[in-house]
């Protein structure tokens, strides 16, 4: 590795620097632009003869021609060690909380990790042990939760444990073992490692198929269109249907034990209800404060563009990083078109020859490749550790035909499309339900898993339940072709049952501190009421009769929702949905 | 000011761009080209690229370049109050020059972890904004309108009705007509001691147009973090903005994405907007702003980009039904009305204001029916019935009323019209406020 290289700046297009370098240059290499005593950090992303194409991650007011540039001989990194959880980093791993003042002044930056921070370790492996990179030598306890001190990543081949500290109180900087390797030469290791963000870490014996649900909590998500430990989804959506309360709502709710929000390229103040409502929200499993497993890596879409690029990375290295310690990591990115565009806008300075819609060539590459870090392993010693991904796209113009919603759905399983139609008449989450699929309902692994851990009908109710709205929706079409009168009565029957589960199941309030969460039990309880009552018969005359009926029902029901499981108005409710629906039997048998 | 070497040939002019061979220039800087300002936007070897914000109309190969070693900037103090300026912060007003410190403007991001969650409800006693799409200090916001649209009359009717310290008016291809019916507004109203005016009219040249929000925004952060006031910035007409934008790219040889617009246009806008914060100390600044549209359509990329950036958007529309202006219901929405309602407005606002929604979209269904030729149902006689009453009393923009007689009247409304089941509202609401006619 070479760290001599330097430059002189020849050639400035907004946050791409031309920069002639003697010495050698890699491709991704991190550079400094030393500007007026600031050195702003750059990436090369090209290189033509003897010029570096730079993107800076910062602004380039002020910058001249001729201007030193120092290259660093490594690629863009970050510290792996216990302090990450609770914590808020920019897209470069900055601490933002570390930053001095109200604003981000340019070159500004802050370490990841506190090296004197101490914490309690005690060793897994033995002294003489055979060990390799990713292995755990011992654990310390970050945020309540067990945190493996590993062989660094980088070091390859096998080593020999010769020296592991006792169990006790050491700095995160301490030497807490040394390694012996094949020639005989000795590695420190202390609890903070590096690894290049870019580079996917593979340290694990094998990756099968997804296989366990991801509880969210969510109805349209658990019932319909399950997400897996491990999993791939994404979620489109035109501004203003709901992408950020549904992506909120995933990381408050979800079954995972570690949850890394990465903002690319979004809204600042959606971050900020992150900040301001995690630390006092409790985490639905573990009754802790949300906070203590959440990871935030903020790059706001007023940050500078070329950071919104790394920001992904950098939480994914992250997330390998607690995969490998056996853990179940949901990672959310709000959202991958922003990144896309960030994309878009370097190769557009670049000159090189645009894709569809301007977008660089290889966007559907660099797509599928980072969706393809996610996955559930098996690592050496046999555990079990997860990254279930989960991004957000933003189309332009709510068209999905455009190129990084294409490119996305190649490389995902899950697809929660949200319609504006369901968001203007206010159905949430407005995912819908006919577009919306789950690849994973297909999986003989977790179709086996579903029927012995959630339900014994559990894909019975989903296909029920897709194809009764599929057949509502129909009808709906023809109603409103035909108009009320024009249709046989069992159009509004088809139509009324539709509407029946969307309002019960499917939609869900957010913001109600009962209905926001529903655990799966309550789910699948719920459902079965739901599609019983679907299954029956009603001896209606008039199709007025129908909706007045369904839409008792549908209030009731609701009500349902809004009471704590099996309270005494949940029961109430139970109850009152049983007697009209015997009721409206009964009229049947009278007849 | 320190000036720099000056250069006797121009390379090459385009319509907005010229090219001239120069050392030791830093990017972004500021030139003269003969008389006219320049900014630097591109250095290949020793070609400096210069847009030049007056155009470049009549520019000589041999006019000379003077490079000013400045950034854009603004001289900023309590002085700035009740001033119109340009897009160079120069005064139009025939007033004093300005005696404040330069501040580069565009300058640096707030670090989000030192902005605080935006928390104060910003009344404007429009109900069709304070109930449905209510809006908060801190918050960015545009209208969607279609320029035949009374927008700038709303717009100037919340800045002066929301209790702000500061209103600051960032004018972009205004028309004359509009200038001065803003001038006289504010004088007429008596608000010129908390008004800044910056703008840039039809008949100045569009690449200055540029200027216009960055100049807005610094004002607006002097006024909120050092004096931790509370500023309303409106910024009209920002298609205008992203148009002199996709000017400069083009000129530019940038290889143009949808609707012609650059590549980079979401974070241009977004670098503006995002100003919008509530500051620790109290300050804060509120966006309030006009995207005019092409006969509605919101897909074109400006309006997509802005959508994407911004906390919500308004839209007005025409109801010939009560023949008034309205807020539409439907396609608005302010994304940090959660934050209030219900919170700091009555706890069954957003009840009320779902259900209200809900039962108006029941109204335009039976309107379609009714187009299609197709019976009503009773219900759908009531829904229509309700719409009518909703809009006139609601949603158009002349109702002027505080957030509990909003609801308190859309809770009458609902009781004159509706029974209890067909509001699908909590039983604890419908308890205390539901109120059916005695028969």
């Amino acid at each position: 590795m070479n760290n001599s290289s330097t430059g002189l700046v020849k050639g400035i297009i907004a946050n791409l620097l031309m920069v002639e370098f003697d010495g050698p240059v890699a491709q991704n290499e991190i550079c400094y632009v030393e500007h007026q005593g600031l050195s702003l950090m750059g990436e090369v992303i090209k290189i033509s003869d003897r010029i570096a194409y730079v993107q800076v991650f910062d602004s380039t007011r002020g910058i001249q021609g001729g201007t030193t540039v120092r290259f660093n001989g490594n690629m863009l990194e970050v510290e792996l060690g216990p302090g990450i959880l609770s914590r808020k980093y920019d897209g470069l791993q900055n601490d933002l909380d570390a930053l001095e003042g109200i604003f981000l002044e340019r070159g500004i930056r802050s370490r990841a990790l506190d090296p004197d921070e101490r914490w309690d370790f005690e060793p897994l492996a033995k002294v003489g042990e055979r060990v390799r990179a990713g292995d755990w030598l011992g654990q310390v306890t970050e945020n309540h939760q067990p945190h493996k001190i590993m062989v660094p990543f980088r070091f390859k081949g096998f080593y020999t444990v010769e020296k592991l500290s006792a169990p006790g109180n050491y700095r995160a900087a301490d030497e807490i073992a040394v390694l012996l390797d094949e020639r005989g030469q000795r590695h420190s290791v202390t609890m903070i490692q590096r690894w290049p963000v870019k580079l996917p870490l593979n340290l694990y014996r094998d990756k099968p198929r997804p296989h366990k649900l991801l509880e969210t909590g969510l109805r349209t998500m658990d019932t319909l269109h399950p997400m897996l430990e491990g999993g791939v989804g994404f979620v489109p959506g035109p501004f203003g249907s709901g992408k950020t309360v549904l992506q909120h709502a995933i990381s408050r709710q979800a079954a995972a034990d570690v949850v890394i929000v990465a903002a690319c390229g979004e809204r600042a103040n959606e971050v900020v209800e992150i900040f301001t409502e995690f630390p006092e929200l409790d985490d639905p499993h573990t009754g802790r404060k949300l906070m203590e497993r959440t990871v935030i890596i903020a790059n706001t879409s007023n940050m500078p563009v070329a950071a919104r690029e790394a920001s992904v990375y950098t939480a994914m290295a992250i997330g390998e990083y607690y995969r490998q310690m056996g853990l179940r990591v949901l990672l959310l990115a709000d959202s991958t078109s922003r990144w896309a565009q960030a994309l878009r806008e370097m190769s557009n300075r670049l000159e090189d020859l645009p894709g569809p819609d301007a977008f660089p060539m290889d966007l559907s590459a660099i797509i599928s490749g980072f969706y393809a870090r996610a996955g559930i392993v098996t690592l050496h010693n046999g555990q079990e550790g997860s990254i279930t991904f989960i991004g957000t796209v933003s189309p332009a113009g709510g068209n999905l035909k455009e190129p990084v919603t294409e490119s996305t759905k190649k490389a995902t399983r899950c697809f929660y499309a949200l319609s504006q139609k369901r968001a203007d008449s206010k159905r949430y989450p407005a995912v819908d339900p006919i577009m919306s699929y789950s690849k994973y309902l297909e999986y003989p692994e977790f179709v086996e898993y579903a029927a012995e851990h959630i339900h014994p009908r559990y894909i019975e109710f989903a296909r029920t339940i897709k194809n009764i709205l599929l057949r509502g929706n129909e009808a709906s079409d023809q109603i409103n072709i035909l108009g009320d009168d024009g249709v046989p009565l069992d159009y509004h029957i088809r139509l009324w049952r539709a509407e029946l589960l969307d309002f019960s199941i499917l939609q869900q309030d957010a913001f109600d501190t009962v209905d926001a969460m529903t655990p799966i039990a309550r789910q699948m309880e719920m459902v079965a009421l739901v599609l019983e009552i679907c299954q029956r018969e009603f001896p209606f005359e008039h199709f007025e009769e129908v909706s007045r009926f369904y839409k008792k029902l549908i209030n009731t029901l609701k009500q349902m929702n809004y009471s704590p499981f099996n309270s005494e108005a949940y029961q109430q409710y139970r109850r009152q949905t049983e007697d009209m629906v015997r009721e409206q039997t009964q009229a049947l048998q009278a007849m | 000011m320190e000036v720099r070497k000056h250069y006797s040939r121009i390379k090459n002019i385009t319509k907005a761009t010229c090219t001239v061979q120069a050392d030791g220039v830093g990017n972004e800087e500021l030139a003269l080209v003969g008389d006219r300002l320049a900014q630097v936007v591109k250095i290949v070897g020793q070609d400096v690229t210069l847009q030049v914000f007056g155009g470049t109309e009549g520019i000589f190969t041999n006019s000379a370049t003077t490079f000013l070693g400045q950034f854009p900037s603004l001289r900023v103090g309590e002085d700035l109050a009740g001033r119109f300026f340009n897009a160079y912060g120069e005064p139009i007003d025939n007033g004093p020059s300005l005696t404040g410190p330069l501040r580069e403007i565009g300058g640096p991001t707030v670090n989000p972890v030192r902005r605080l969650q935006p928390f104060q409800l910003i009344a404007t006693g429009i109900a069709g904004i304070d109930l449905n799409n209510t809006l908060v200090a801190g918050q960015k916001i545009p209208f969607f309108a279609d320029a035949d649209q009374p927008y700038n009359e709303v717009m100037a009717m919340v800045a002066l009705r929301a209790k702000t310290d500061k209103i600051i008016l960032g004018g972009m291809g205004l028309t004359n007509d509009d200038y001065l019916y803003f001038k006289q507004l504010f004088e007429g109203e008596g608000v010129l001691d908390k008004i800044v005016c910056f703008i840039n009219t039809t008949s100045d040249a569009p690449v200055q147009r540029l200027l216009i929000p960055d100049m807005a925004l610094t004002a607006a952060e002097y006024f909120a973090v050092e004096h931790q006031q509370s500023v309303l910035v409106l910024l009209t007409d920002m298609t205008l903005f992203a148009d002199a934008l996709s000017i400069v790219s083009n000129r530019m040889d940038q290889i143009p994405s949808k609707d012609s617009m650059p590549g980079s246009l979401y974070s241009d806008l977004a670098r503006i907007y995002e100003k919008a914060a509530q500051f620790p100390d109290g300050g804060s600044i509120t966006i309030i702003a006009v995207t005019t549209l092409s006969e509605g359509d919101i897909t074109h990329a400006i309006p997509d980009n802005t959508g994407y950036i911004t906390e919500g958007q308004l839209f007005l529309r025409k109801d010939s039904e009560v023949g008034k202006v309205i807020v539409d219901p439907f396609r608005s929405l302010s994304r940090l009305k959660q934050l209030v309602i219900g919170k700091k407005t009555r706890e069954d606002h957003p009840q009320v204001m779902n259900a209200a929604v809900r039962l108006y979209a029941d109204a335009a269904n039976a309107r379609t029916k009714l187009d299609n030729g197709f019976d009503l149902t009773e219900y759908d006689e009531r829904t229509l019935r309700f719409a009518r009453a909703y809009s006139t009393l609601i949603l158009s923009v002349d109702v002027n009323l505080d957030t509990e007689a909003m609801l308190n009247q859309t809770w009458d409304l609902f009781s004159e019209h509706f029974s209890r089941e067909e509001l699908g509202i909590k039983e604890q609401f419908l308890d205390r406020f539901y109120h059916p006619p005695v028969a």
